[in-house]
């Protein structure tokens, strides 16, 4: 009668059509599927396997009920064990249909093959998914533009680099025009006599430029790292080496030359010349 | 008329933070004689660099990974597969590496950066943005040659990014080699730290051209915790939580 009326001709809320097939959305339901045989409404005699915080209970229904419907669906729990839970599951469902029976051990088995593999899951590194606020996402992003324009990269970088050429962490890889050289060495003469003066001592040295050099740093206002690396550099210039590694710097840099500015790269090219190149500039400041 | 005012910006409003480190500062230079990165300041180790990425990276994270493993030298790049993290610290100790990097992906793109000094020392966390690989900057230099860049670290003026900056620097070997007139620079600012990597050369002794080549990208720090990777147990030395720290527009923290 039930079926009759719910499951083929009127309206069923727990079913669901698509092309092909019906599902059946009801909670007791054993398969999914709208079927004669599977609906929980229809059929007096049911029972179904759920689980519950991972522990699996058998639910059965009987006729001797139906007007209870608090009482209808009766509970029991399966063992943890598989093999227990079969046969658990027979002896309760003992002279019921053998769909019935089929169906729940099927059921009963898929779940408890899902809940291993939860357990297994969450053993393993699980990714977590941390939700992004459009609203913060896109002030970042603004913030970091209006940053990086108020950095002035390029700038910051140049000028970085001069302070580090003028205050000799590169030794003497770098010719300059001796006019403006000169200029540049009565600037830094006082520095330099008492840095020699220092060298010579051992250990204290670098503990003496430790302390020198925080305090330049305070002039120049920026961080400490170039500290750092003027005072492995200025140990470098210890080293006598400086005037055979310069031509074979020169030669190594203009063969792996990258290509910059036209007036440059002739500058550069051919500075194996460069003495001619020294005396031609000489004579140009000089006209200037 | 009256005189032309100073110009206020962000960087002259900046809201004075109580832990800018003063050069001068004797418990500053005490703390750092002795912390982790001591034994790399006094040149006791050198860099040994592992990147890797999270698990199944996409191409673009792949590629920028090999660029980075060129612009830092003695960097290797291993594949994850699947591996916890966990369990590579230990193995990577074993080996002798100093360094960890992990480069953490969403949606095909790196996104966050995990930097983590090896023998026992502090990981930082970093949201990673605006990645551009080699052949997207507009630039005509070859690639970065083998040698040691230098290093330039810029505005980092409170303990926490003194710490910061620490770190960074102690990927890089000691010495740089100037003939390869490398530079690699971490510019702090406004809490933003842009990474670029370009190639120097003096045209006199005023002017000096520099050419863009390696990949650039910025970075935000998230957190820093004093021991190696552990998302659980750690203990973080500093979090951004942004209910707390991004109200006023002025205020920073590196």
């Amino acid at each position: 009668v039930v079926w009759d009326t719910l499951g083929n001709k009127q309206f069923c809320s727990y079913k669901i059509k698509t092309k092909t097939q019906s599902f059946c959305r009801n909670e007791y339901n054993l398969t999914g599927l709208c079927n004669r045989s599977s609906c929980p409404l229809a059929n007096s005699q049911y029972a179904t396997v759920r689980e519950e915080k991972g522990r699996c209970y058998l639910y059965m229904k009987a006729i001797e009920r139906a007007p209870f419907p608090r009482r209808l669906w009766e509970r029991v729990l399966l063992s943890k064990n598989y093999e227990k839970a079969l046969e658990e599951i027979d002896e309760n469902l003992i002279y019921w249909p053998r769909f019935i029976r089929h169906k729940c051990k099927q059921r009963f088995t898929k779940i408890t093959q899902y809940l291993i593999r939860i357990r297994k899951l969450t053993l393993k590194r699980q990714r977590k998914i941390v939700p992004l606020s459009r609203k913060i996402e896109r002030r970042e992003k603004r913030r970091e533009e209006k940053a990086l324009i108020a950095a002035q990269l390029d700038n910051a970088i140049e000028k970085e680099l001069l302070e580090r050429l003028k205050q000799d962490t590169y030794g003497d890889i770098y010719n300059f025009p001796i006019h403006a050289f000169d200029k540049a060495l009565q600037q830094q003469d006082a520095e330099s006599e008492s840095e020699s003066d220092m060298e010579k001592e051992e250990e204290e040295e670098e503990e003496d430029k430790d302390t020198r050099e925080f305090v330049e740093a305070d002039d120049s206002d920026l961080s400490d790292f170039e500290d750092m690396d003027k005072l492995e550099t200025s140990s470098e210039e210890e080293q006598e080496d400086k005037e055979e590694t310069e031509k074979q710097a020169s030669h190594s840099r203009s063969k792996g030359k990258t290509p910059l500015k036209a007036p440059t790269r002739r500058k550069r090219r051919y500075i194996e010349i460069e003495y001619e190149e020294e005396t031609e500039q000489n004579t140009k400041t000089k006209a200037s | 008329a009256p005189p032309k005012a100073i110009p206020k910006t962000i960087e002259n409003q900046r809201v004075y933070d109580e832990t800018t480190v003063d050069p001068n500062d004797e418990e500053v230079a005490f703390d750092e004689a002795t912390d982790e990165f001591a034994p790399y300041f006094n040149r006791q180790t050198v860099p040994k660099i592992l990147i890797t990425t999270s698990d199944r990276p996409r191409g673009r994270t792949v590629r920028f990974c090999e660029q980075l493993s060129t612009v830092i030298p003695n960097s290797h790049v291993y594949y994850r597969r699947g591996l916890a993290l966990k369990r590579i610290i230990p193995q990577c100790i074993a080996r002798d590496f100093t360094d960890l990097i992990v480069i953490n992906e969403d949606r095909k793109i790196p996104n966050g950066l995990v930097l983590s000094h090896l023998p026992d020392g502090p990981t930082a966390h970093f949201r990673m943005s605006s990645v551009r690989l080699r052949k997207e900057i507009k630039r005509k230099g070859k690639q970065p040659t083998e040698h040691v860049p230098e290093v330039i670290l810029n505005n980092f003026t409170t303990r926490l990014g003194h710490s910061v900056g620490r770190m960074f620097a102690s990927l890089f070997p000691h010495d740089p080699q100037f003939i390869g007139r490398q530079v690699a620079t971490f510019h702090n600012q406004r809490d933003y730290i842009f990474f670029r990597f370009h190639r120097y050369i003096f045209k006199s002794e005023k002017k000096v051209g520099i050419q863009e080549l390696g990949p650039r990208f910025t970075l935000k720090l998230r957190s820093l915790q004093k021991g190696t990777f552990d998302s659980k147990f750690g203990e973080y030395e500093w979090i951004h939580k942004r209910r707390e720290m991004d109200t006023s527009r002025r205020k920073f923290h590196l």
